[in-house]
């Protein structure tokens, strides 16, 4: 795998998200998993059912935090209780890094819930350099930032999506979370080659890769999570997989939720793409 | 534009209340038009104009806070109806739109808001208020937090000067209605839907629930948080009182006298009765000592 320092040197594997309706088949049957991403907010709760149950999860399995609120790129300052409360949770469950969006999503204290696009300019570079690094010092764990699907682009923009994300991470220092189908959306909604990006990252700084579904529109793609992932999101993460080497791996199937085995199942398909590049370095090794 | 500037504008436009039909409207809550509102910051495409990729995240916004409200209050939706519950949902959260990183916290002014919006709830509003109670004392009682509470032992040792605490998941409700078992029923309803036939909660009933002939009944009911289960019990009206003064921070001796001030039990009876509250409360772990920001706060 790759093993680098946005990951902890971490050899996680393949792993799908903790959902509510598979929680029944993990405790009953206990399937053999990689590892868990779970999203930091439905555990940052004081007590109850959550915590217990994300006890139970922590005692048999890997589990790394994946947040949906942090807003790097919120021009407004984070909330503090929500630091607190995340730290508090990043105690709990020791996760080796912690990742969330390359996006915006409240303002002056008010939130949209939603992972809203920022303009591509050399200000909201310097916020979420800002932001990115100062979550990183208080929570003194290695974070990744994730790249969006996104419906709209900005007149504002002063350069493409990946040489934005490429900035924010070199001058924060921080990993990346590759999403190969959030690229592959966005390309079909701005019209780019996807491959553009995914040549274009910085390799060596890509902690983990998110693989999903999509629904497609008339005139545009949604980022739903509710597909298995189709061929042409599989070709960019090969040629990931080609750039980065073995990088932990997971699915995110959130709608319309599958049996445990058929999310499983489709998460697992990856190990082929990850055969195949071992295939070939042994090969050139010879 | 800034930063700040344009989140603040779009931020404004994905919040903005959609129509009907589920399109963004044409023109802005201050009267500008959208298109010239979206053209301002949000660049076209060869397939869609600014307003249209603006208009993605608008439906996106409300689709989601929308979902998150009907999951949290199903038999409030059920009581007065889906059509009636979306449309006090797009009222209330106009005017309490999140103020929180968690979805979790969205229905946390709904019970309070509902008091002064009986339109949406024709003859069943003080029923409405009554299950929006209810639902939201689930939430907090679900996952609030629990403290080190007192044993029967240690809360033998006190006396009328002690103030004590509540655990932080214990809801105290005061309802008209016997609307918790209606609740209780409501929700069981929900699940079995859910599970069985796979429904989205948009594609439940339209009309609101036929409800059993319902009397008003002046009813006090504690929700709280047992080994992880969230339970609804009845409490007697002295037993609330006096929970209800503890919980403000009154003395044990006061809250005593503001629990049996008025009550018609025999004076006689009351020591036992003091006695069975204390030793159900131990047995449900409901009694903790104050929290430091309590005692400062005194």
């Amino acid at each position: 795998m790759s093993r680098n320092r946005f990951n902890a040197y971490q050899d996680h594997g393949i792993g799908i998200g903790l959902r509510i309706p598979h929680y029944r088949h993990i405790f009953s049957r206990k399937p053999v998993v990689d590892w868990f991403e779970i999203i930091s907010e439905n555990f940052m709760c004081d007590a109850g059912r959550p915590l217990a149950v994300l006890d139970d999860i922590l005692e048999q399995y890997r589990v790394v935090q994946h947040g949906v609120s942090m807003y790097f790129g919120s021009a407004t300052a984070p909330d503090p209780e929500h630091l607190k409360r995340l730290k508090t949770l990043v105690r709990r469950t020791n996760t080796p890094w912690l990742s969330d969006h390359l996006c915006w999503g409240s303002v002056d204290g008010t939130y949209t819930h939603d992972l809203l696009p920022l303009p591509y300019t050399w200000e909201a570079i310097e916020r979420t350099v800002e932001r990115v690094r100062m979550v990183q010092d208080y929570l003194e764990i290695p974070i990744a930032v994730e790249n969006v699907s996104s419906y709209a682009a900005f007149t504002d923009s002063q350069m493409t999506e990946w040489e934005f994300l490429t900035e924010v991470v070199e001058r924060a220092d921080c990993g990346i979370l590759l999403d190969v189908n959030n690229i592959y959306v966005s390309a079909m909604n701005h019209e780019f080659d996807p491959l553009d990006y995914v040549n274009t990252v910085p390799a060596h700084r890509v902690a983990q890769i998110h693989i999903a579904g999509h629904s497609k529109y008339e005139k545009y793609i949604l980022d739903t999570h509710d597909h298995p992932v189709i061929d042409p999101v599989w070709d960019l993460y090969a040629r990931a997989i080609e750039r980065c080497g073995p990088t932990p791996t997971l699915l995110e199937w959130d709608e319309h939720i599958p049996t445990f085995d058929e999310v499983h199942n489709e998460a697992k398909k990856a190990q082929r793409y990850l055969d195949k590049h071992a295939g070939v370095l042994a090969e050139s090794a010879q | 534009m800034n930063l700040e500037t344009l989140q603040r504008e779009m931020a404004a436009a994905v919040m903005a209340p959609l129509t009907a039909d589920e399109d963004m409207r044409s023109h802005a809550p201050d009267g500008r038009p959208m298109s010239e509102v979206a053209a301002q910051f949000i660049a076209p495409n060869s397939r869609l104009t600014p307003f249209e990729r603006l208009e993605i995240y608008n439906r996106q916004y409300w689709f989601r806070v929308l979902n998150a409200l009907a999951e949290d209050f199903p038999a409030l939706r059920a009581v007065i109806g889906a059509r009636a519950f979306e449309a006090l949902s797009i009222d209330y959260l106009i005017a309490h739109p999140s103020r929180s990183f968690s979805l979790r916290n969205l229905g946390s002014m709904l019970p309070e808001w509902l008091v002064a919006h009986p339109e949406f709830c024709t003859r069943r509003h003080r029923l409405a208020l009554d299950v929006a109670k209810v639902e939201w004392a689930f939430v907090e009682a679900f996952d609030n937090a629990e403290r080190t509470p007192l044993t029967l032992d240690q809360i033998a040792t006190l006396d009328a000067h002690s103030r004590l605490g509540l655990q932080p998941h214990l809801q105290l409700l005061v309802l008209e209605y016997a609307s918790d078992n209606l609740v209780l029923s409501l929700h069981k309803e929900h699940m079995k839907g859910a599970s069985e036939a796979g429904v989205k909660q948009e594609d439940g009933p339209i009309a609101p629930v036929q409800l059993p002939r319902l009397r008003r009944r002046s009813t006090w009911v504690a929700a709280h948080r047992l080994e992880n289960a969230v339970y609804y019990r009845r409490l007697e009206r002295e037993e609330f009182l006096t929970l209800a003064a503890l919980r403000d921070g009154a003395t044990l001796g006061d809250a005593l006298e503001a629990g049996l001030a008025q009550s018609s039990k025999p004076g006689s009876r009351q020591p036992a009765l003091v006695q069975s509250w204390f030793t159900q409360w131990a047995a449900l772990r409901w009694i903790c000592a104050q929290d430091i920001e309590s005692l400062l706060n005194n």
